[in-house]
């Protein structure tokens, strides 16, 4: 029914459906369920997504090297504080951390679009949704436009960071977040358009280089300020600013650059702060760690 | 648009990776139904960067977890060893030799209660998904996305037709069928993933056709 943004926009525009329909519709002949089994199911994950924004807040999780533990509870502490970004930002930030912190200590977290970056998506969505006071069923609706594009960008491009850098990743999360931000605001589908093409270019060109090979470095920061770029383009696009270059040829411009990133910046730890001396300390670290687990 | 929304916002996982715990977990899992049967002894060989990111990305933990039988997204995989120890479960780790095997390839061997042991062979390829390469040097090609059956019978005409008819009888619509086998007229191995559910009771009339060896159900 859909393959690209654009066409989710003109079957909006030609048929009046909004566009949430649309992208339900498609999951319920894909899937074969029903509209109350998506809503079921979308329900639990965004469960899974609340907990993980949330676990971490009042409580440091335990993880390999430790290098992001404590990271959402500090964050937390401080955004009910006197700051530069007010409590709106540090919370949010405080709740992608922790989402960050809670994938890296082996606990659960719902993949959005990828495990690393799963902390934008939930961050995003319970902020704006307590924000504007949005029904659960508001919410869900808004979680299915992030989900439609997603399945747009993992189509016609790449949501991987080995393939495509961390612009992959945690960029097209922002994307997504964006997108469903827009919506819970009371934007429309060419906003929620805009915003993520925004999203995107903002990230444009972003390279992976994990410290230690680890999800947690700088993978937690990014996650951070990749829930403040899916606010921030959100309001952009709210405001009525337009991306001038359609989302869909964003998407395909984050694929290009990201297939031209070098292997070292994708996910190999070959690159990027992975390598510089302080990087290459905690790898020697873990090497450690990880020969006393062989001979133990 | 033909990937699901669930594909995107998903798996629900044990962190921190997809491929290297999710994936690792959903392999020996799979492996595990596919043995079916008590064991005493799981050993684990990891090959490429299974092997390498094995503390990291608790890839380890989450082998274990799945070839005890617990799903990917279960909060007990990160201390599953003191778990396996309360159970009595031996588990061995080790780095394999394999050759152009892929990435994420780790080769499963369960040691039974009854005196026989089973390899399995297998990759995790990214997004939490899963391949079986081998079992027991037959090679193989199952992923457990749908339902799936496992049938091994004598490669002699007619036993595909009684399978398929019997799951036509049953309702049960085949979404994919391979048949392959070893030797002319010898053994030879059939996988079915099916649309829905696969009962026991189906399990049980597949065992009755003539020339069929075994069979195994995968509903994950």
């Amino acid at each position: 029914m859909y393959n690209t943004i654009e066409e989710l926009l003109e079957r909006q525009r030609r048929t009046g459906t909004p566009l949430h329909r649309i992208i339900l519709q498609n999951e319920m002949n894909l899937a074969g369920i029903s509209e109350k089994e998506v809503y079921t199911r979308l329900k639990k994950r965004y469960e899974v997504m609340v907990a993980s924004a949330k676990k971490a807040l009042f409580q440091p999780q335990n993880m390999v090297l430790g290098l992001i533990e404590g990271q959402a509870s500090c964050q937390q502490l401080y955004a009910g504080k006197q700051s530069i970004c007010g409590p709106f930002l540090n919370e949010l930030m405080a709740m992608a951390l922790s989402g960050s912190e809670v994938n890296a200590s082996m606990g659960r977290i719902c993949a959005a679009p990828t495990a690393g970056s799963s902390g934008i998506l939930p961050a995003v969505l319970l902020s704006v949704s307590k924000r504007y006071g949005s029904s659960e069923h508001e919410i869900l609706s808004a979680l299915l436009i992030a989900a439609g594009f997603g399945a747009v960008i993992t189509k016609n491009a790449t949501v991987s960071g080995a393939e495509g850098g961390c612009q992959a990743e945690c960029g097209a999360a922002a994307g997504m977040a964006a997108a469903a931000a827009v919506t819970l605001a009371g934007g429309d589908g060419e906003m929620a358009a805009n915003a993520c093409g925004i999203a995107l270019m903002n990230v444009m060109g972003l390279v992976c280089d994990p410290v230690a090979g680890l999800v947690q470095l700088p993978c937690s920061y990014r996650n951070a300020s990749g829930a403040v770029n899916a606010v921030l383009s959100a309001d952009l696009a709210l405001a009525g600013q337009r991306t001038m270059i359609p989302v869909d040829q964003c998407i395909d411009a984050m694929y290009r650059v990201g297939k031209k990133l070098p292997g070292e910046l994708r996910e190999t730890a070959l690159g990027g702060i992975a390598t510089q001396p302080a990087g290459k300390e905690y790898a020697k670290q873990l090497q450690v760690l990880t020969s006393g687990k062989k001979e133990g | 648009m033909n990937i699901s929304l669930f594909d995107v916002l998903g798996p629900v996982m044990i962190g921190p990776s997809s491929s290297h715990t999710a994936g690792a977990a959903k392999l020996a899992r799979v492996a595990r139904t596919i043995v079916e049967k008590p064991f005493h002894l799981v050993t684990f060989g990891l090959y490429g960067s299974f092997a390498k990111t094995g503390i990291g990305h608790g890839t380890r933990q989450a082998l274990l977890a799945g070839a005890m039988g617990f799903k990917e997204d279960d909060e007990r995989i990160k201390t599953i060893e003191t778990l396996a120890k309360q159970e009595g479960l031996e588990y061995e780790f080790y780095e394999a030799e394999l050759d152009g095997a892929h990435e994420n390839t780790a080769v499963i061997t369960f040691y039974c209660d009854d005196g026989s042991k089973m390899r399995v062979i297998g990759c995790s390829i990214g997004g939490g998904r899963i391949r079986i390469t081998e079992l027991d040097g037959l090679a193989s090609d199952i992923t457990a996305e749908s339902p799936t059956l496992l049938i091994t019978q004598n490669d002699k005409p007619g036993v595909i037709g009684a399978v398929s008819g019997l799951l036509a009888e049953c309702g049960l619509n085949i979404a994919v069928m391979r048949v392959s086998r070893v030797a002319r007229g010898e053994l030879a191995n059939c996988v079915i993933e099916t649309d829905g559910r696969i009962s026991a009771e189906v399990v049980r009339q597949l065992e009755k056709i003539p020339n069929v060896r075994s069979v195994r159900a995968i509903n994950i």
